[in-house]
């Protein structure tokens, strides 16, 4: 009785000495196990229709692709690896052509009332605008689909870079202000030194949201393009291969994790201090 | 009683006497300050109009170079409206405000300010921000200098050592050092403070109170100081300018501090004419509050 008693009021955590991260990993990993059993039972049963491959068939698929990313046997027949390196060079050129208009342009409309009200119009209207819309209009402009993806690419990062740049550097705390008013700064001085610097977590910010948004575009574009992950996944459909389909989605969200990943670091350095 | 000796008599402030000019380093003469009031179309529209508000009517003060100031007055009645626009942060409406003579239309370095929020920059360490403030208003100092400018100030304020923390790691009470280090470190010819011991517990607070005496026996510039404290005032100030409640504040009164200097918190209460001084402020701002808190009632 005693006993009893003693071991139902020693708390839980006592004898069960699992963090809540180490608890989530092994739910994690019950679920995955649990997700493949169930595909690969569906298959062996033949419940889905022929063309769905196993779950076994698809690891080791994936294995094939992930073991030999770089080899080349010509346009046609290339490692996984060297089609991701198409798509991000696309996407990081794409993304700085952005990003270069998109800051500059962003502060300029921050600093200014008039030049914000002036703008916002055509930003509103083409914000919303999916960036494939841009697409057929880019290969008129280019005659070139390279040009285009990098065109597309580039107007899909500008919009949340430039509106967070402009709310970044029009909602400067205005005691950061006042206090180079005081000092007699010079407006370029005040740009420079203070405005920006506080802006800069924003801006980061919105650039984190472009990248993430330009990797989901660069499939759709290559697709309709040709070259890097977006054609190949195009490509296998055309082949009816959906190992690779499958193995394709599987790196794009691994390569665009990554990225976002190095993104939220940069933006936790620039943050410095901001959380007070 | 030692009334007579130590009050001031109460100080009727009519326009200034043009003789006090002559002598006095700040001069505010029949400053008002009205916000205006927003009655346009669009406000209209969102019904969110207001009337124009005088906090501010007929502020006059002349303020000696080397004179501690404290400005006290119950919560809402312009202070800091006040304090600004010495700082040059915005403009009196009607009125002069004269410093060595010229008028002050924009802020400047010859006025240094400590802000009641730090106002730090916190992408910037101590020393940077320290820094910042020298290298703005003397860009043609060698960068040794302004380095040696700024290790001064950071020791005169006694935050040795933490020059490269940044802010986020700085208690309330450093940050506000800091903060003061960077206004003197611009060597101004007045330093400005709105309530700078306001966000402070009060351990924190009579802790730099003393670290202030300490400062302005050693550096003597003019002071003018907003706070809500009465002991702070008593502590630090030659002066003591109440203001009565707003709208349309005025000075009610400007008290002489004559204790002498160097100031011990502990010995205060030992000067001559410190309870009647106390006394008569304890008196002005419970009047005023009770009025103010009055007047919301009916309203
Ligand atoms: N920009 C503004 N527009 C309209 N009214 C204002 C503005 N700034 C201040 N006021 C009003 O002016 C009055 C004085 O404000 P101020 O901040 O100077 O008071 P204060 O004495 O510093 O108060 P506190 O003791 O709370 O710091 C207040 O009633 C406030 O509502
Ligand atoms: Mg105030």
């Amino acid at each position: 009785m005693i006993h009893q008693t003693l071991e139902a009021a020693l708390p839980k955590s006592k004898r069960f000495t699992l963090s809540s991260d180490q608890q989530a990993l092994l739910l994690f990993i019950g679920l995955l196990l649990t997700f493949l059993g169930l595909w690969e039972l569906g298959a062996k049963l033949k419940l889905f229709l022929p063309i769905m491959p196993s779950a076994s068939q698809t690891i080791a698929d994936f294995w094939f692709w992930i073991s030999d990313p770089f080899f080349d046997n010509g346009p046609n027949d290339q490692g996984i690896g060297r089609l991701l390196l198409v798509s991000l060079r696309r996407v990081l050129m794409g993304f700085a052509i952005g990003s270069a208009i998109a800051i500059p342009l962003g502060i300029l409309i921050g600093l200014s009332e008039v030049v914000s009200k002036a703008v916002d119009p055509f930003i509103q209207i083409l914000r919303p605008v999916s960036p494939l819309a841009w697409l057929p209009l880019g290969l008129a402009l280019m005659r070139d689909s390279e040009k285009t993806a990098l065109f597309v690419i580039a107007i899909t990062s500008i919009w949340p870079t430039l509106i967070n740049t402009k709310f970044g550097v029009s909602q400067v705390d205005p005691t950061y202000l006042n206090v180079a008013r005081t000092l007699g700064a010079s407006r370029w001085r005040t740009i420079s030194k203070v405005i920006l610097p506080a802006a800069a977590p924003q801006i980061v910010s919105g650039l984190r949201i472009s990248l993430g948004i330009a990797w989901l575009v660069i499939v759709a574009a290559e697709i309709l393009l040709s070259g890097g992950i977006g054609y190949f996944v195009w490509n296998e459909w055309n082949n009816l291969k959906i190992t690779s389909i499958i193995t394709a989605i599987l790196v794009i969200g691994l390569v665009g994790l990554i990225m976002d990943r190095l993104f939220g670091l940069l933006q936790h350095w620039f943050s410095f201090g901001q959380r007070s | 009683m030692h009334s007579s000796e130590t009050l001031s008599p109460a100080t009727p402030l009519s326009p200034a006497q043009p003789t006090a000019q002559l002598t006095a380093q700040l001069s505010l003469q029949q400053v008002s300050k009205v916000f205006p009031g927003r009655d346009r179309w669009s406000d209209k529209l969102l019904k969110r109009t207001s009337r124009p508000f005088v906090a501010l009517d007929d502020i006059n003060l002349e303020v000696k170079a080397g004179t501690f100031v404290s400005i006290i007055g119950p919560s809402g009645c312009g202070k800091s409206t006040l304090l600004n626009m010495i700082a040059g942060l915005s403009q009196p409406t009607t009125g002069t405000i004269t410093l060595n003579d010229h008028p002050v239309v924009t802020p400047g370095p010859d006025r240094g300010v400590v802000f009641q929020n730090y106002a730090l920059m916190p992408w910037m360490t101590v020393a940077e921000n320290i820094r910042f403030a020298v290298e703005t208003v003397y860009p043609q100092m060698s960068i040794v200098q302004q380095k040696s400018i700024v290790q001064d100030y950071i020791g005169l304020v006694g935050l040795g050592g933490a020059e490269s923390k940044h802010p986020h790691e700085l208690s309330g009470g450093m940050k506000q050092r800091v903060g003061i280090a960077r206004a003197l470190a611009i060597n101004p010819q007045i330093l400005l403070m709105d309530e700078p011991f306001g966000a402070l517990d009060a351990l924190t607070r009579g802790f730099l109170q003393d670290e202030v005496e300490r400062i302005w026996e050693q550096e003597r510039k003019t002071v003018i100081l907003i706070t809500h404290s009465i002991e702070e005032a008593l502590l630090l100030s030659d002066q003591i300018v109440m203001m009565t409640r707003g709208p349309a504040a005025r000075i009610a009164q400007v008290l002489e501090v004559p204790f002498p200097r160097p100031r011990k918190r502990e010995e205060l209460d030992q000067y001559p004419g410190y309870h009647s001084l106390k006394a008569a402020m304890e008196h002005h701002l419970s009047c005023e509050t009770r009025a103010v808190e009055e007047s919301r009632i009916r309203r």
